[in-house]
């Protein structure tokens, strides 16, 4: 029996730890400091039908705890993914989950199609969340209604299950969850980064060229294991959880949320080993609880 | 690339807010390229998170010791200033591409043009020329005459010009007006500094060979969060890009957007 091992819709994870989008790139950086194969899934950066150089720099800015990024999505297009991202990845028994971003609905199904026809993607996760780009974006991640149309379209467009990234920045966050369960979602992925902003006392301007940027790092590890709490109890689809992941009892806290598995995020740029050590730290922490395995632990919190 | 933990065997303020740090460790056996940058994890209070990059200003192989000299600039390298002999930091690296030390070719002259912080990985690309018999030159800016450090350690290498932009040491102005004033002439030119620098010395000099490194605020420093990335030169899409950790920090003249 493994004690670690996950199931999820199109995830069968030996351990619930991935990357999280947007912190590991396709996988090559990484691979450079240990086998990828040791990773429960790889959530590869987002997609979008275009290239995307993305934003102005400085792009990150370190917060008390945490980080502001606003890269802007930057990404070389779906069709260079498809031709040489994720044939690269083939090498590992892995599962991919395929983020996917874009600016209006056509955009999203389009990448969805030719995203889905690359034999080693096994689910998508749509991206209706992402503060960094001016027009479309986390408007679909704050009104219902737009969160729906979009879930349904997508469904429509492939046959791959289908995780909606939730945005924190909305008044509702389990409006929009129970919304795009009801639109066909397999899963759900939260949080998405908290929008913020850093001034620099010497030019009395915001660090990042953006302006505004997206907040990652355990500073945001509270809000998350929150929203983790309140949407999983209304929803019975399985959520994929992230904000702030650091060690393996951050992430027994988010399944005792009601997480059924974890994205780790800004810490692999702390430490390129983190996703690996916190593998390796997990029996021990389960242990400690007595519990057989993870997935006992999944809302623990308000079961 | 390598994550260890790395001794700190001395630590001083040489200038105004700029500090030597001499830190010994196995993983120094690997900083061989001149140029190269190490990340380092300087926690001190809460509010650091992230690690800092910072760039290699000498080497000793035989002792497993490498030198940095930094700017005080924030929390993190505040953090740094105030580890003592004995303390451990956790390094990551040697990141990057460094200078190719390979090129100058045994009688060639190398101009080496440093501005501010950027001035430390120049000396030991400096001590590595010199040693292969290579001539080298250097001109070395700062703001002022309580920024400037290292002047003597480069004049033991080579003939040596200083600047600082209010005229308080040296010569007054920017390292530019040193090569025009003193007509420095040279096969190879190797810079490090602010990018505003990097472009003048590339719109005086556009058709010598040169290398160029980059300053850039980073995050992962490995190429997987792409915090650092510069345009590429007669892209018209606008979507190519190096990014500076990984491509970098050196760059070769005419490859990227100043």
């Amino acid at each position: 029996m493994n004690r670690l091992q996950v199931d999820l819709p199109g995830l069968s994870m030996k351990n619930p730890i991935m990357p999280a989008s947007g912190c590991f790139g396709f996988g090559q950086e990484y691979a450079e400091f240990y086998d990828l194969n040791k990773l429960g899934a790889i959530a590869i950066k987002a997609a979008t039908f275009e290239p995307r150089f993305g934003n102005p720099t400085p792009r990150v800015a370190e917060t008390a705890s945490g980080m502001l990024n606003a890269i802007g999505l930057q990404n070389p297009g779906v069709d260079q993914i498809v031709a040489e991202k994720l044939p690269w990845l083939e090498q590992y028994d892995v599962p991919i989950l395929a983020n996917i971003a874009g600016s209006a609905m056509e955009d999203y199904v389009e990448t969805v199609k030719k995203i889905s026809e690359a034999p080693n993607v096994n689910a998508l996760e749509l991206n209706i969340s992402c503060p960094n780009v001016k027009e479309g974006g986390i408007a679909f991640g704050t009104k219902p209604e737009l969160a729906a149309e979009l879930t349904k379209r997508v469904k429509e467009a492939s046959e791959l299950p289908l995780y909606v990234k939730l945005s924190p920045n909305t008044a509702d966050i389990v409006g929009i969850a129970k919304a795009v369960e009801e639109a066909g979602a397999d899963g759900l992925s939260m949080i998405n980064t908290l929008l913020g902003m850093r001034i620099d006392r010497k030019t009395g301007q915001p660090v990042l060229a953006n302006g505004a940027g997206g907040l990652s790092g355990p500073a945001v590890k509270p809000v998350a294991i929150r929203m983790i709490y309140e949407v999983s109890q209304a929803v019975s689809i399985p959520i994929i959880g992230m904000g702030g992941i650091q060690s393996a009892e951050d992430v027994v806290e988010f399944f005792m949320a009601g997480a059924s598995a974890v994205a780790v995020g800004t810490a692999n740029f702390i430490d390129p080993f983190v996703c690996p050590s916190i593998i390796e730290d997990l029996p021990g922490v389960l242990d400690e609880l007595k519990v057989d395995t993870i997935s006992d632990l999944i809302g623990r919190s308000w079961k | 690339m390598i994550k260890a933990a790395v001794r700190v065997t001395g630590q001083q303020e040489i200038a105004k807010d700029i500090f030597e740090l001499r830190l010994r460790g196995e993983v120094v056996r690997e900083m061989t390229v001149p140029g190269q940058f190490v990340h380092l994890l300087a926690r001190g209070g809460f509010d650091t998170l992230l690690r800092r990059p910072i760039s290699i200003a000498d080497v000793d192989l035989e002792n497993r010791e490498l030198t940095m000299i930094y700017r005080v600039e924030g929390n993190g390298t505040r953090n740094l200033s105030e580890k003592q002999a004995g303390d451990v930091i956790d390094l990551l690296g040697p990141l990057g591409n460094g200078f190719p030390v390979d090129r100058p070719r045994n009688g060639q002259t190398v101009l080496l043009v440093g501005g501010g912080i950027g001035v430390p990985p120049l000396y030991y690309l400096s001590k590595r020329l010199a040693a292969k018999g290579v001539k080298v030159k250097h001109v070395l800016g700062f703001s002022s005459e309580a920024e400037v450090f290292y002047e003597k350690e480069f004049l033991a290498l080579g003939e040596t010009h200083v600047t600082t932009v209010d005229g308080s040491y040296g010569q007054k102005g920017f390292v530019t007006d040193a090569i025009n004033k003193h007509q420095i002439d040279f096969d190879i030119l190797k810079a490090c500094g602010p990018t505003p620098m990097l472009r003048a010395l590339e719109q005086q000099h556009p058709h010598e060979e040169a290398y160029f490194s980059l300053e850039q605020r980073m995050g992962c420093a490995v190429g997987a969060c792409l915090a650092c990335v510069v345009h590429v030169q007669g892209d018209e899409t606008g979507a190519e890009y190096r990014k500076v950790c990984k491509d970098g920090p050196v760059f070769p003249i005419g490859e990227v957007v100043l």
